[in-house]
């Protein structure tokens, strides 16, 4: 039998018994629409996540004080002898290959006060290289100039958001703030970048680092970012920096954390989540694939007859085989097509309420959808297609 | 396989002998009880032959059709078809030989109620793997020879019993089978229709193929040439008739 013949003849099966293949094969959509619906926000979901993340650029390389590692316990009474990241570890890392620039990040909550009117806020204690590190953009004036570690003045650069609530609608520069029992100068606003985990990035000031240690009376920086030219393998400049501070301290007592091992980290929880939520539409799936398997046994049984007829006109057992998965299959797959379409056209319309709700159907998902269902139709079509296939020809002539 | 055909002595193209049965034994078992339903039967059936098998239920004969059919395989015994030993062919040589050389006529004609007329004639070719521009032609043909030309976009509940089975002969001789098998052909069929289906394969016969008839009907019987009777699944007369 041509294989053409055989799907042709599974389909008019189908076919004839329109709203009980319709019915059957609903299940198998309607799990197909939930996992893609599933998926298609999970995965939304993550794209979102990791675009929030990546707002400040991949390229960049965390180094934080202290080594993190196990070892036995030290002993007590002894302080550590971990050196401290400084100002000048920061500025030496300026002059590694490929880094384009490197930040000392120091920071806190104080009070900033203006005029009487008076915020809590966060503090950040950077340089010059904030703006290019964070790809932050300056709104008016300027962000805080390139200076030595000792001689920076007291400027600060504020949010967009503290500048609305210190100053309203007045031109914030050259005024004077008060921060803690310090004074600046502002000498530019940032432009809103927006909220990130829930911390509002607009609602801070930044001054210089030399300044924010003086002001949370800290001997050593929390952070130095690295920036590093796009392109660059995240490891090389990693080792670099390592190299580097391990001379500047005689030790490693530092820890280094590229921004691409947190996404990876990052994306493969959300890699999970996404598994997740698709397993759980992957249960409403497997509901449907009884179905199939239920609509088969019971088409096997009403068409005893017919098999029968087909052995008499000389249909070989594998060729009925064939005819009977081929329907499941058929079903199965026509299944995962409705739902595809179903599960895409939700997602859109979720999209289409509520357009900040992140929605994404990648195509391999789609592609994966209909091969799983055609899978599915092949596993659930295999015991009822055997039963038919070795129907006793005799009997099943006789059958009424 | 086709070895044994062309050495096998008896075959002359004339009057060779297309069945030859020899010892055959069917039993079937029921529960605990053992029902003999073919003892010994010997049997050669040359080609062209015209044959009545009757008896009375549970005779044995439509174990023999069945058998004849290579939808049973014997217990014991020996079938030669066309002078080849067919009881040791396993299943799918077995539907080779059923689709090319046998043609199956049953009582409630066995239609696939969702194909038309055209399609369920089709279907023997559809098993068989024939090219879909071949098999139009042959249908096309079959369907003009058994005046269905009309009714070729019928499904089988749009037509009438005389109609329904006439799509059933046209469907099991579409491949030019050796051997017409007819279990009860007019067992749901009025008078005038039963006799116009019987013509029908008696036109058949004529044109050289061979006809078996199992039929509780006398009428029907007597008009075959060979009638052989069967009691309790053992041959107990075969007469030939000199017309």
């Amino acid at each position: 039998m041509l294989i053409a013949d055989a799907g042709r003849f599974a389909l008019q099966a189908i076919i004839s018994h329109r709203l009980r293949s319709f019915l059957t094969l609903l299940g198998i959509a309607v799990g197909i629409a939930a996992v893609i619906l599933l998926t298609s926000i999970g995965e939304g979901v993550h794209q979102f996540v990791l675009k929030e993340f990546t707002q400040f650029g991949t390229n960049v390389i965390g180094v934080s004080p202290g080594k993190v590692k196990t070892g036995g316990q030290p002993p007590t009474g002894i302080p550590t002898t971990a050196r401290l990241l400084t100002m000048e570890d920061a500025e030496s890392l300026k002059q590694l290959p490929h880094v384009t620039g490197s930040t000392p990040t120091v920071w806190g909550n104080s009070e900033v006060e203006n005029n009487g009117r008076l915020r809590r806020t966060t503090i950040y204690g950077v340089d010059a290289d904030f703006v290019r590190v964070f790809s932050a953009k300056v709104q008016i004036g300027s962000f805080l100039p390139r200076e030595g570690a000792g001689d920076s003045r007291a400027f600060v650069v504020l949010g967009s958001k503290l500048r609305k609530e210190l100053f309203g609608t007045e031109n914030p520069l050259g005024a004077r703030v008060r921060i803690g029992g310090l004074h600046f100068r502002v000498i530019g606003v940032l432009a809103p970048k927006g909220q990130f985990l829930g911390i509002d990035l607009d609602d801070t000031a930044y001054i210089p680092a030399a300044r924010a240690l003086e002001l949370y009376n800290r001997e050593g920086l929390m952070e130095i970012q690295v920036l590093y030219t796009e392109g660059t393998s995240s490891a090389t400049v990693a080792s670099a920096v390592k190299q580097r501070l391990a001379l500047r301290h005689g030790h490693e007592d530092f820890t280094i954390t590229t921004q691409e091992d947190m996404l990876k980290t990052l994306s493969n929880i959300l890699n999970i989540l996404t598994m997740a939520v698709g397993a759980l539409g992957g249960i409403s799936l497997l509901v449907g694939s009884v179905g199939i398997v239920t609509i088969m046994t019971i088409s096997v049984t009403e068409r005893t007859n017919e098999i029968g007829l087909l052995v008499a006109l000389g249909a070989r057992q594998r060729t009925i085989l064939g005819l009977f998965l081929s329907e499941s299959v058929i079903l199965a797959v026509l299944g995962g097509v409705l739902g595809l379409l179903l599960g895409i056209g939700l997602a859109q319309f979720l999209h289409l309420l509520m357009p900040n709700f992140p929605v994404h159907t990648p195509w391999s998902f789609a592609l994966i959808a209909v091969v799983v269902s055609g899978v599915i139709g092949l596993l659930a079509g295999v015991l009822p297609a055997i039963s038919a296939s070795r129907l006793d020809p005799i009997d099943a002539l006789r059958a009424e | 396989m086709s070895d044994e055909r062309l050495i096998s002595p008896d075959i002359s193209p004339l009057t060779s002998s297309l069945i030859s049965l020899g010892g055959i034994n069917r039993t079937f078992y029921l529960g605990d009880s053992q029902v003999h339903a073919l003892r010994d039967v010997n049997l050669t059936i040359t080609s062209g032959e015209y044959i009545a098998v009757m008896g009375p239920s549970g005779s044995g004969k439509s174990t023999l059709l069945n058998l004849l059919g290579l939808l049973d395989r014997p217990d014991e015994g020996s079938y030669k078809l066309e002078g080849r030993d067919v009881t040791t062919l396993d299943a799918d040589e077995l539907a080779a030989v059923r689709s090319e050389r046998i043609g199956f006529i049953f009582q409630s004609f066995h239609l696939v109620p969702r194909l038309t007329a055209a399609a369920n004639i089709e279907l023997p070719l559809v098993l068989s793997g024939f090219p879909k521009a071949d098999r139009a032609k042959r249908v096309s043909q079959a369907l003009q020879e058994y005046g269905l030309t009309d009714r070729a976009h019928h499904r089988p509940n749009e037509l009438s019993g005389g109609q329904r089975q006439r799509v059933a002969i046209a469907r099991a001789t579409i491949l030019r089978p050796a051997v017409l098998l007819a279990d009860e052909p007019t067992g749901n069929l009025d008078r005038s229709t039963g006799e116009e289906v019987v013509k029908l394969l008696e036109k058949l016969n004529a044109q050289g193929m061979t006809l078996i008839v199992v039929t509780h009907d006398q009428a029907l019987g007597a008009r075959a040439r060979r009638q052989i009777r069967m009691e309790d699944g053992g041959v107990v007369s075969d007469i030939v008739s000199a017309k």
